[in-house]
This record gives C-alpha cells, sequence and structure tokens, in this order.
C-alpha cells in the first residue's frame, strides 16, 4: 500500500492529552500536522487522571523540573482561554491555589522540609508555598473534619474540567487543521532520507518529523528511532460521588470537587502491573482518609470508580529528547499531562515546530538515568 | 404510562410527597412510583431537567430519591416497605445543609 502522506511536516503517536496539546501548539505554528491514536480499549492514562494544574511539590530533587511547571501554570491561564475562544468549549479552569492537607504530623513536616529544600534551591522565582495551620484552613475549606491537623496552600495550583479541556483541544485541533486517525496503533518506525515511515493498523504514514507522545507505548517505540524511554505503570484508583452542592471552593491533591459538583477522590499509588482494576482495600482506604478530612463526605453516594495507569520515570520526572541517530525524532513523556499541557502547547511545541529541543532541556534527558548509554 | 400486568393485591401502604401510594409485596420503589403515574423522579444536577428511571439496573442514577429521609436512594435498586416515605424532585444534593440538620 502507498503510504498515506497527507501532505504532514510532522506525525505525532498518541493521541491523548500530551499528543494533542502538542498537536494544538505545532498547528498555531501553521505546521500540517497528524495525529495516531490508538482505540477506546487502550490504557489511555489521559482518561484517567485527576484534572490538576498543579504546582505545590513538584520538582522535589530537580529544581528545572519546577520552574518548568511554574511556567506550564503561567501560561495555563491564557491556553484556557485561547482554547474556549477557539472552540466555544468553556473547560472550566479554576487557578485560585490548592491544598495539600495532611492526617499525621509528621507527614506535614516532611513535606514542609521537602519543600522549604525546594524553594532554597529555587532562589528569587520560588514559588509561594504557604504553611497553614488549622485556623487558616478552617476559614478557606470550612468543612474540613477536627482530624486535619494542617496543610500547605500555593496559590499557582488549580483545576480544569479535564472531560472538556479534551474536548477542546479535539475540536481546536479539527478547526486548525490536524488530522486525526484513531485505530491507528504505531507498529513500526522507519528512517529513510530525512523521513519517517510509520506502519500502523491503519495503514503507513510519513513525514519528515515524528513525535512519541504515546505514554506507555513510548517503552516499545523509542528505540525504533533510537530513544529510549524508561516508563513504567503505576496505577492510581479514584473515586467518585453524586452531585452536590459546591461545599469545596479549591482543590487538594488529593480531592477536589468538579465545577458540577461531583467530587473526585484519589492519590493512591501501587504497582500492579498494566492491571486497570480497582482494589476494595485501596478504595477503603481512599474513602475513610476522605471522610476524615471532610466528615460530611460519608453520607455522599459513590457512582463510579475506577483504575488506571500513570506513565511514571524512575525519578517521576519528565522526559524530553531529540534523537541523534534519527534526526527529526522526538520523545515526550511525562505524567502530569493537564499541569504541562500549557507549556507543552504554547512552548515545546514552538521549539519542535523549528526542528529543535533547545538546550534548556537537557537535564530532563534520559541519559540522567544510569542505565541509559550515551550513545543514545 | 405504565399499568400492572398481573393483578396482584397491594398490601404495601408508601408516602410519596405526602399522598399516600399502593405497592405490591416485591415491588421496587421505582416500579411502585411508575405504577402510580410517577413520572419525575428527580432533577439532574447540571441542567435541573426532570428525570426518571433510565437504566432499571442501578447505574444511571436518573431515579434517586429521598427515601424514609436518606437522600440519593436509588428507587430501581430498593425494595418497598409498609410505611415508607419517599420524596421526590430533588436535584444537586446538598450535604451541608443535610449536616446541619
Amino acid at each position: 500500500m502507498a503510504a498515506i502522506s497527507e501532505d504532514s511536516d510532522i506525525l505525532i503517536a498518541g493521541g491523548g492529552i500530551v499528543g494533542m496539546s502538542l498537536a494544538y501548539g505545532l498547528a498555531r505554528e501553521g505546521r500540517r500536522v497528524t495525529v495516531l491514536d490508538e482505540d477506546d480499549l487502550s490504557f489511555r492514562a489521559s482518561r484517567g487522571n485527576f484534572a490538576l494544574v498543579w504546582v505545590q511539590g513538584k520538582g522535589v530533587g530537580m529544581p528545572c523540573y519546577a520552574r518548568w511547571t511554574m511556567r506550564s501554570a503561567a501560561l495555563w491561564r491564557s491556553f484556557a482561554s485561547d482554547l474556549e475562544a477557539e472552540t466555544g468549549i468553556a473547560i472550566a479552569f479554576e487557578q485560585r491555589g490548592g491544598f495539600s492537607l495532611y492526617l499525621q504530623r509528621q507527614k506535614l513536616e516532611a513535606h514542609m522540609r521537602a519543600l522549604t529544600g525546594l524553594m532554597d534551591k529555587l532562589g528569587p522565582e520560588a514559588l509561594a508555598v504557604e504553611l497553614m495551620d488549622r485556623k487558616a484552613l478552617e476559614r478557606m475549606l470550612p468543612a474540613i473534619g477536627p482530624d486535619v491537623v494542617g496543610g500547605t496552600y500555593c496559590r499557582l495550583d488549580g483545576h480544569v474540567n479535564v472531560l472538556r479541556l479534551f474536548g477542546a483541544l479535539h475540536e481546536a485541533c479539527r478547526r486548525r487543521g490536524v488530522s486525526y486517525r484513531p485505530g491507528a496503533s504505531v507498529k513500526a518506525i522507519t528512517s529513510k532520507d530525512g523521513s519517517f515511515l510509520l506502519s500502523t493498523t491503519a495503514g503507513p504514514f510519513e513525514a519528515e518529523r515524528v513525535v512519541l507522545a504515546a505514554g506507555l507505548g513510548n517503552a516499545r517505540l523509542a528505540p525504533m528511532v533510537g530513544l529510549a524511554a524508561n516508563v513504567s505503570p503505576q496505577r492510581g484508583q479514584i473515586i467518585v460521588t453524586e452531585k452536590l452542592e459546591r461545599f469545596l471552593d479549591y482543590p487538594l491533591s488529593t480531592l477536589r470537587q468538579t465545577d458540577e459538583g461531583g467530587v473526585m477522590i484519589g492519590a493512591s499509588k501501587e504497582d500492579a502491573g498494566f492491571d486497570i482494576g480497582t482494589s476494595v482495600k485501596v478504595l477503603n482506604s481512599l474513602a475513610a482518609d476522605a471522610v476524615r478530612m471532610f466528615p460530611l463526605l460519608a453520607r455522599a453516594k459513590v457512582v463510579r470508580s475506577w483504575g488506571a495507569l500513570r506513565v511514571m520515570t524512575a525519578d517521576g520526572f519528565p522526559i524530553y529528547d531529540a534523537s541523534t541517530q534519527a534526526p527529526g525524532a522526538f520523545l515526550v513523556t511525562c505524567h502530569s499531562g493537564v499541569t504541562l499541557a500549557a507549556a507543552h502547547a504554547l512552548d515545546l511545541a514552538p521549539c519542535l515546530a523549528n526542528h529543535v529541543l533547545p538546550l534548556r532541556f537537557q537535564p530532563f534527558s534520559p541519559r540522567r538515568f544510569a542505565n541509559v548509554p550515551e550513545t543514545v | 404510562m405504565f399499568r400492572r400486568l398481573s393483578d396482584e393485591a397491594l398490601t404495601i401502604s408508601l408516602m410519596v410527597d405526602g399522598s399516600p401510594v399502593a405497592a405490591a409485596r416485591g415491588d421496587t420503589v421505582a416500579a411502585a412510583l411508575l405504577a402510580a403515574g410517577i413520572t419525575e423522579f428527580c432533577r439532574s444536577p447540571v441542567s435541573q431537567s426532570a428525570r426518571a428511571p433510565f437504566c432499571g439496573m442501578g447505574v444511571c442514577f436518573d431515579c434517586r430519591v429521598t427515601i424514609d429521609g436518606e437522600a440519593s436512594r436509588q428507587a430501581c435498586l430498593t425494595p418497598v416497605r409498609d410505611g415508607m416515605t419517599v420524596v421526590t424532585g430533588s436535584g444537586r444534593r446538598g450535604l451541608l445543609l443535610e449536616a446541619s440538620r
């Protein structure tokens, strides 16, 4: 079969939030983009996420990740309003700050120590994370229970309606002429004469540049273009309640009330291989903590729960890489695709549009891992 | 809209929105209300439009009613009991209000 060229400048493997954010940003730069996506039953981290735009706690151990996260948080407001203006889809982005709450004093103190260490390293750009005592918490979170010992607040944190964000990204891409091809699982990538040929379950595609944004699938695809993506699945389980009148005005890192009123409860972390199921043990634990934090939730009905797989690197930080063996191939992977969506669309995509991954992305190279050879 | 297919005795008495409704042993609350001609069970939390049982098997949450003071009970999953009180018409649930009562 002759390659479907579709006259694309760039192919993106992966149509999740990362892939679609990049597609949108590349289309804004006037590039002709084709997104190759898998199917409804593929793992799809984007369907299981918590919808946070989250700054606090990011980058402990890698200050440039904290700076990259803050850059994205600063771009999010205009990213959201551009998407809404272009598509007419309201994505309910709120950025009035967010909280990490603690039920155990030692954990709160450990969290503060890690954050203070990070803020010392960041110097003048230090993000404003405040330690909040009970009195301060009660003013902003009137429904908290007596077991909450304290928490931290960061005014850069926020959340979004991620279903509508995803819809808006798809619609904005469609309007800008991005070609979106579902059912196109990438099986092989070969390069020849400065061009990449991707064999997929929807036929072959060809372009001068390819971006791998396939989440867990990047592990399989990266070596095909001389790159390495050491990613592995980390399961998170989430509980969703019935829609309630608003009682919580700010997101927590582990609990948030959506714009439509449902409460999402999460933050479990397990190595469960590729199993996306839920377990009564974990759901019980999530529910018990949620009820200690907000006692009124004891009466709320649960309407569904799910498990999903985070795309995790060994240190939890993103990987951005450009292939030297196959110039024109790029790798993008992270587990905070919603938080980084703005930076991916408005900062990284313009770089990729110009065929480069600037030196400031060096720290995110996979060569930071001991087991990745220099030649990659 | 709905009628019973058999002549079973309606020996169970419910109070629905302040009015008595007769039901048969083994009815779900949903079946009893539908047989009594009640077609609005609750309101959708986002658009406030009227809702009635849709899936009949506990996954759509459109049959929510307050039973014996407990809100958001699924009528299609709850068997009738003599003396049960049912209140229909709830929209988005107000937990803060319930907690303060």
